[in-house]
C-alpha cells in the first residue's frame, strides 16, 4: 500500500483552472479576462523591448558567470528596487535604515516577510498576532500568511458592493478595533481585485490610525508604474508612510511592470528605525531564505538591475510601462463608452474610476456563469476582469455579452 | 522604539563566512578550499560551453516569452530531469507513477518535499516523525527539515573517523533501532561532506532493512554525473531503491553538474506506488509551491530542458561534465601522490577513495586553524576540502601546508 494513500486531492487554484477551461474551449470568439498578465491589442503576451535588449546584453557579457548570488540576492538589484519604491531622495535610504531581500516574485517577498514576522514580531514565535487582509484581496494572501504559521487571519472592510467603491468607514473602524500590533496587508496601488485605491486624503487617515494603534504596515506592491503609468504616483502611499516614520515591509513584484512573470523577480524592502535594527533583521532574513531557496535566481534580477541602474535603459523601461498602462486606460474608457451606448442597466463609472489591471465589474456569480457558459467570456466568479484581456477586436463582443448577462440574468 | 528591537543577530552561514574571510585576505598564495563550486585549473568559475551555447539559442528564440510557468514548473524540464535520475526506460515512469516539482535548486526540492511530508506523511501534520540525517551531513539539511516543522531531526551514524570510511555497522544499527516510518535523508552519491558512498552491496543491505522497517527514503542528489563522470553509475542507488519497490522522493540539483548555481535549477522527483496516489500527492505539492514561490523561475529550467532533450546537446553536456569530474579525479590523485612523496604522517588513501567534490581530510580543528591562519589555506572546520579549489598551480603549496599542519599541530 502507498504511504500516500490518505493524501487528499487538493482543489486546483481557481484562476489557473479558469485559464485551463478557456484553453479547452473551442468557441471562436472566446475571451479570457481571467489571469492577471498583460496582453497586446493582438491578445498576445508582450516581452518588453527593453527586456529583450538587456537579455542580449547579458548573454554577450563574458564577464558574467553563474556563481551563487549572496543569500539576500544581487546587491545592485536590491538597492535599485528599494529606490524605485521609496524614491531617489528617500531620507530613510540616506539614513542607512533600508534593507532588502531579493525574493521569488511578490509571493516570495510576502512569504519571507511573513515567515520573519511570525518568528520575530510582537514577541517570539507569536502565531496569534492577527493578520488583516482586505475583503476581498488577492486569493493567495491568506494562504501565504497561514503557511508561515499565523493562526488568525482576518478580513478588513474594503469593498463596498452597493456603492462600488471603498468602504472607508468600515476600513477605519477595523483599524480602530484591531488589537494593537496587528499586521495589516495594504495594497500599495491598483488594488487586486477591486481596482479601487484610497485617495491621498484617505491614506492619510489610514496612516494616522495605524500609527496611533501601533499596527504593522506590510505593503504589497505588484503594479508600480503599471497602475497610473507613473512610478512616483503609484508609490505615493508607500512614500507617505515612510515619511511618517513607520517601520514597514514592502513586497515588490516586477512580474507585471517588467513583464518578467516567469523569472520570479521580487524584492522585500525593509524600512527600520535605524541601521542596527535593520542589520539584525536582515541576519534573520538570511536564515529564513537559506532554508527556503538558499539564494535567489539570477537572470531576472540581472535584467531589472541593469535596466534600473542605466539612465538610458531606465527611460526606455518607463516608456514600455507607459505603453502598457495607456492601453489599459484606453480599454477602460472604451468599455465604459460601449456599455453606456448600449444602455446597459446600472452605472459603469467604476470601470474608469478603478485603476490598474483589474476591474470589479459588479457582475454577480450567476451573471458570471452566464458569461462563461453562454458567451465564452471567462472571468473570475467575483466579477473581476483583467482589462488586459480586452482588445479593439473583442471589446464589442465583450460589451455586448455583459449587456446580455445583466439584462438576462438577475 | 523599533518593533525589531528584540530581534537577535543571527550567526552567518559558516561556509559563506569562510569565503568572505578568504576574499578579505591579501596573502598572495592564499587558497580557498571551502565553498562547493567547480573551479578550472586557473582557479576560475566555469560556465559550461554547452550552457553558453543554449543561452544564446534561448535569447534568439522569438517564440519564447515570459508568461508564468505552471505551478509545478516547466513540463519538459520536469520530465527530462526525472528521466535523468531514474533512467529513460524506468518502469516506474512507464507505469505513470513518477511525478516531479520544479524547484529552487536542491534546497528548494528538499524544502517542498519536507513541507509535504510534515503535512501528509505518517499521519496528518505529524511533526514528530523522526527525520534522520547522516553524521555528518550538509549543514543545511537539519535546518530545512526543522523549518518545515519537524521537531525531531536526528543523526544516523555514517562517518567513521578512526578508519576514515563508512561506519556501516553503526548505520545499519540505526536503521534497525529507529522508529518505524522514520524519514532517512540519503545522499545519492558523492556524500557531502565526507565523499564516502556505500558500495552497491552496502546499498542493497541498507535497502533491505529500510524496506522491512518501513522507513522513508528521501534522496539528495546534487552531484549526478559529477561524482564519477558517469550519469548512470551516479544514479545507481536511487534506481535500485525504485526497482526494489520503494516510494521515494529525490531532490535533484543542477547547480553543480550544469554549473548553473545561481539560476536555482532543481527538481523534486516523486515515485509513488500508483498513479492515483501520485495525482493526489501532486495536487498537494501545488498548494505548497503556490504559497512559497507561486511558480518557479524559467531561465535555468529552459537551459537544462533544451540540453537534456536534444541528443546532440546532451552529448555535449555529458562531455562538459566529464571534463569537470576528470579534473577533480586528477587533483585527488596528485594530492595523494604529493603527500606520499612528502611522507606526511598518516594514511592518505581516502583522498582517492572518496568521490565527488569533497574530501574529508581527517584534519582536526586545530590543524584546520593552523592552515587558515598560518598558511592562508581556507577549509571547513570539519576538515572538509573542496577538491575543485586545487589547481596544478597551487597543489604543491597545499600539500606542503597540510604536511606542516599535520607535523606541527596535534
Amino acid at each position: 500500500m502507498s504511504v500516500f494513500s490518505d493524501v487528499p486531492q487538493a482543489p486546483p487554484v481557481v484562476v489557473f483552472k479558469l485559464t485551463a477551461d478557456f484553453k479547452d474551449d473551442g468557441h471562436p470568439q472566446k475571451v479570457n479576462l481571467g489571469v492577471g498578465a498583460y496582453r497586446t491589442d493582438d491578445c498576445q503576451p508582450w516581452v518588453l523591448p527593453v527586456v529583450k535588449k538587456v537579455e542580449r546584453l547579458i548573454v554577450e557579457d563574458c564577464g558574467l558567470n553563474h556563481e551563487y548570488l549572496p543569500i539576500l540576492g544581487l546587491p545592485e538589484f536590491r538597492s535599485a528596487a528599494s529606490k524605485v519604491a521609496l524614491g531617489e531622495d528617500s531620507p530613510a535610504i540616506k539614513e542607512n535604515r533600508v534593507g532588502a531581500v531579493q525574493a521569488l516574485g511578490g509571493t516570495g517577498a510576502l512569504r519571507i516577510g511573513a515567515d520573519f514576522l511570525r518568528r520575530w514580531y510582537n514577541g517570539t514565535n507569536n502565531r496569534a498576532t492577527p493578520v488583516y487582509v482586505s475583503a476581498p484581496t488577492w486569493e493567495n494572501h491568506n494562504g501565504v500568511f497561514t503557511d508561515a504559521g499565523f493562526t488568525d487571519i482576518r478580513p478588513y472592510h474594503y469593498w463596498d458592493a452597493a456603492k462600488r467603491g471603498l468602504d472607508l468607514s468600515g476600513l477605519l473602524d477595523d483599524l480602530e478595533k484591531a488589537p494593537e500590533h496587528s499586521i495589516f496587508v495594504l495594497h500599495a496601488c491598483a488594488h487586486n481585485p477591486t481596482g479601487t485605491d484610497p485617495t491621498q486624503e484617505q491614506w492619510k487617515k489610514i496612516a494616522e490610525i495605524m500609527k496611533r494603534r501601533k499596527l504593522f504596515v506590510f505593503f504589497d506592491s505588484a503594479y508600480q508604474g503599471f497602475a497610473s503609468g507613473s512610478l512616483d504616483k503609484d508609490a505615493w502611499a508607500i512614500r507617505y508612510f515612510a515619511s511618517e516614520g513607520f517601520e514597514l515591509f514592502i513586497a515588490q513584484s516586477f512580474s507585471k511592470n517588467f513583464g518578467l512573470y516567469n523569472e520570479r523577480v521580487g524584492n522585500l524592502t525593509i524600512v527600520a528605525k535605524d541601521s542596527d535594527n535593520l542589520s539584525r533583521t536582515l541576519s534573520q532574513m538570511e536564515k529564513i531564505v537559506r532554508t527556503t531557496w538558499s539564494n535567489p535566481p539570477s537572470q531576472g534580477a540581472r535584467i531589472v538591475s541593469k535596466t534600473l541602474n542605466s539612465p538610458e535603459l531606465f527611460a526606455e523601461w518607463k516608456g514600455n510601462v507607459k505603453t502598457m498602462a495607456d492601453r489599459v486606460l484606453l480599454m477602460r474608457d472604451q468599455l465604459k463608452t460601449k456599455l453606456l451606448a448600449l444602455g446597459t442597466p446600472g452605472t459603469w463609472d467604476h470601470i474608469t474610476e478603478q485603476i490598474g489591471m483589474f476591474s470589479f465589474t459588479g457582475l454577480n456569480p450567476k451573471q458570471v456563469e452566464y458569461m462563461i457558459k453562454e458567451k465564452h467570456v471567462y472571468l473570475m466568479a467575483s466579477g473581476r476582469i483583467n482589462m488586459c484581456g480586452l482588445t479593439t477586436k473583442n471589446i464589442d463582443y465583450v460589451a455586448q455579452s455583459i449587456h446580455e448577462a445583466v439584462t438576462t440574468v438577475q | 522604539m523599533s518593533v525589531f528591537c528584540d530581534v537577535p543577530l543571527s550567526a552567518p552561514v559558516a561556509v559563506f563566512q569562510l569565503t568572505q574571510d578568504f576574499n578579505n585576505d591579501p596573502f598572495p598564495t592564499k587558497v580557498n578550499l571551502g565553498v562547493g563550486a567547480y573551479r578550472t585549473d586557473d582557479g576560475q568559475p566555469w560556465v559550461l560551453p554547452v550552457v553558453k551555447k543554449v543561452e544564446k539559442v534561448i535569447v534568439h528564440d522569438n517564440r519564447l516569452n515570459h508568461e508564468y510557468l505552471p505551478i509545478l514548473g516547466l513540463p519538459e524540464f520536469r520530465a527530462a530531469s526525472s528521466r535523468l535520475v531514474l533512467g529513460d526506460k524506468s518502469p516506474a515512469i512507464m507505469e505513470s507513477r513518477v511525478g516531479a516539482v520544479q524547484c529552487l535548486g536542491g534546497t528548494g526540492a528538499l524544502k517542498i518535499g519536507a513541507e509535504f511530508l510534515r503535512r501528509y506523511y505518517n499521519g496528518n501534520n505529524n511533526t514528530k516523525t523522526p527525520v534522520y540525517v547522516s553524521a555528518p551531513t550538509w549543514e543545511n539539511h537539519n535546518a530545512v527539515f526543522a523549518s518545515a516543522g519537524f521537531e525531531d531531526v536526528r543523526s544516523y551514524r555514517y562517518w567513521d573517523a578512526a578508519k576514515r570510511g563508512l561506519d556501516m555497522s553503526g548505520f545499519l544499527g540505526d536503521l534497525e533501532s529507529c522508529p518505524e516510518r522514520s524519514i532517512f535523508v540519503l545522499h545519492a552519491c558523492a556524500h557531502n561532506p565526507t565523499g564516502i558512498d556505500p558500495t552497491q552491496e552496502q546499498w542493497r543491505q541498507i535497502a533491505r532493512v529500510m524496506m522491512r522497517r518501513q522507513l522513508f527514503a528521501f534522496f539528495d542528489s546534487a552531484y549526478q554525473g559529477f561524482a564519477s563522470g558517469n550519469l548512470e553509475r551516479d544514479a545507481w542507488a536511487v534506481r535500485h531503491f525504485v526497482s526494489a519497490g520503494f516510494e521515494v522522493f529525490c531532490a535533484q540539483s543542477f547547480s553543480k553538474n550544469f554549473g548553473l548555481y545561481n539560476e536555482r535549477v532543481g527538481n523534486l522527483t516523486v515515485v509513488a506506488r500508483d498513479a492515483d496516489s501520485l495525482r493526489r500527492l501532486m495536487s498537494q505539492m501545488e498548494k505548497i509551491a503556490r504559497v512559497t514561490w507561486s511558480n518557479p523561475p524559467s531561465q535555468g529550467a529552459r537551459v537544462v530542458a533544451l540540453t537534456l532533450n536534444s541528443p546532440q546537446l546532451f552529448d555535449e553536456w555529458k562531455d562538459n561534465v566529464k571534463t569537470m569530474a576528470d579534473r577533480v579525479l586528477l587533483m585527488r590523485a596528485q594530492l595523494k601522490a604529493k603527500l606520499h612523496a612528502l611522507r606526511t604522517p598518516g594514511t592518505w588513501d581516502h583522498i582517492t577513495q572518496q568521490i565527488g567534490m569533497f574530501s574529508f581530510t581527517g584534519l582536526n580543528p586545530k590543524q584546520v586553524e593552523y592552515l587558515e591562519k598560518e598558511k592562508h589555506v581556507y577549509l571547513m572546520a570539519s576538515g572538509r576540502i573542496n577538491m575543485c579549489g586545487l589547481t596544478t598551480k597551487n597543489i604543491d603549496y597545499v600539500a606542503a601546508s597540510i604536511h606542516e599542519a599535520v607535523t606541527v599541530v596535534q
